[in-house]
């Protein structure tokens, strides 16, 4: 079973609650999916014992070949690429913006001279490595980088299905959260009772239904803010399968880099019932 | 010769718009005639390359000269290739931009003089 951990706003919780859900259950695979800012293993402290540089795939122009003809420019959905025929300096030239490529390969394949070759950009690395009995993989896009849905993929390849998978989302309900989340059995929303918390669940509700995924609530930080998360997902019939009350002693320990469940064993069962819950009202149990 | 100025509006009495890639007009003013043709932006609202896409469309229209606000680091590679002077910090309408260009007002840019995306912020004028 799959279950994803995402949120609308930021700084929610994702990552205290899928961390510590992990270290609940024990015999687990983590996937850190917000490769842009991964910070799981700092909690998981995982053994890292493999890592694999990912490419994307880029045009490469041979120029003797080309007649600055344009299709490559007018099949490519993200702008990527200029022609300039014959008007340079130098005689025509084609431009290739890599940052904006996506690898889709349209280029390569409307290219009717077959001038275009793909070739490989590093975008990134996937680490994977072990802590006791628990599988951890996560990416890191490289400083820069603007392309994480490739390398998030990448990170999903090494799914273990005969385990239980948890996967900690990047924030946000766009394309890196919807790469992160797409094929999970299940999907946790964290927030906290604020407005902030409030107007970011709503969106990713709205996402997850459209990607048809069963999801259920979890509020963090609770005791603050008001009661309208709590409105929210009773008249949408949003299960909320916990709370974490507000405390600054898991703030202090999030801060030491220290799971909550290390300093306070007695969340361990309380994890456990969440995993039971989220079991049940994904009629997985 | 033809040169392009981005503009607010599709008149020569418009602002000039203080960005390339997502302006909202073009005016291709062609300095023997004195004609022009005004044309709506497609790429204003791009989630990226704005910038490539102007540039191109100053390319195919032929142009030797652009006039505007700022110009980004695509855009700025796309018309440096091409041989089209790029003239930066343009203000006031679209024909006191065209006179201060013919007076020779303006210094042609040697780099781009915005950032990555700096069109998408909105404008604070």
């Amino acid at each position: 079973m799959i279950i994803s951990v995402a949120s609308g706003k930021g700084g929610t919780g994702k990552t205290t609650i899928a961390v510590n859900l992990a270290l609940s259950l024990g015999d687990v695979q983590f996937l850190d999916c917000d490769v842009e800012e991964p910070n799981a293993h700092i909690f998981l402290k995982p053994r890292l014992t493999d890592e694999r540089r990912i490419f994307v795939p880029v045009p490469e122009i041979d120029e003797s070949k080309c007649t600055y003809c344009g299709k490559c420019r007018e099949v490519c959905a993200f702008n990527a690429i200029a022609v300039l025929g014959g008007t340079g300096p130098g005689g025509g030239s084609v431009l290739v913006f890599p940052h904006l490529c996506h690898g889709c390969g349209a280029c390569s394949i409307f290219c009717p001279e077959k001038a275009i070759k793909e070739i490989g950009r590093e975008i990134g690395m996937v680490e994977s490595g072990i802590r006791d009995g628990m599988g951890f993989v996560h990416g890191r896009l490289n400083v820069g980088e603007a392309m994480s849905p490739p390398l998030i993929r990448k990170v999903k390849e090494r799914a273990d299905s005969a385990r239980t998978v948890i996967i900690d989302a990047p924030p946000g309900i766009s394309c890196p959260v919807i790469t992160a989340v797409e094929g999970s059995d299940f999907c946790l929303l964290v927030t906290e009772p604020t407005p902030f918390g409030l107007n970011d669940l709503v969106l990713a509700a709205g996402m997850l239904r459209e990607l048809k995924i069963p999801f259920a609530v979890a509020v963090n930080r609770d005791g603050i803010g008001d009661g309208k998360v709590d409105d929210y997902c009773a008249g949408e019939k949003i299960p909320i399968l916990m709370r974490i009350p507000f405390s600054k002693e898991i703030a202090g320990a999030y801060s030491r880099g220290e799971p909550a469940v290390s300093l306070f064993p007695e969340l361990a069962g309380q994890f456990r019932d969440l995993f039971s819950r989220i079991r049940t009202v994904s009629g997985s149990s | 010769m033809k040169i392009c100025v981005t503009s607010e509006g599709k008149s020569l009495d418009s602002p000039v718009d203080s960005r390339f890639g997502r302006c909202s007009n073009f005016i291709f003013f062609d300095t023997d005639t004195e004609g022009f043709e005004a044309q709506e932006n497609s790429g204003f609202q791009f989630q990226g390359g704005a910038g490539i896409q102007a540039g191109q469309l100053a390319v195919s229209k032929g142009v030797t000269a652009v006039l505007t606000g700022n110009v980004g680091p695509n855009a700025y590679r796309v018309l440096a290739s091409a041989g089209i002077s790029v003239f930066t910090g343009v203000s006031g309408t679209v024909k006191e931009a065209i006179e201060g260009y013919r007076n020779g007002k303006y210094k042609a840019a040697e780099a781009p003089s915005v950032a990555l995306k700096s069109g998408t912020q909105v404008k604070n004028e």
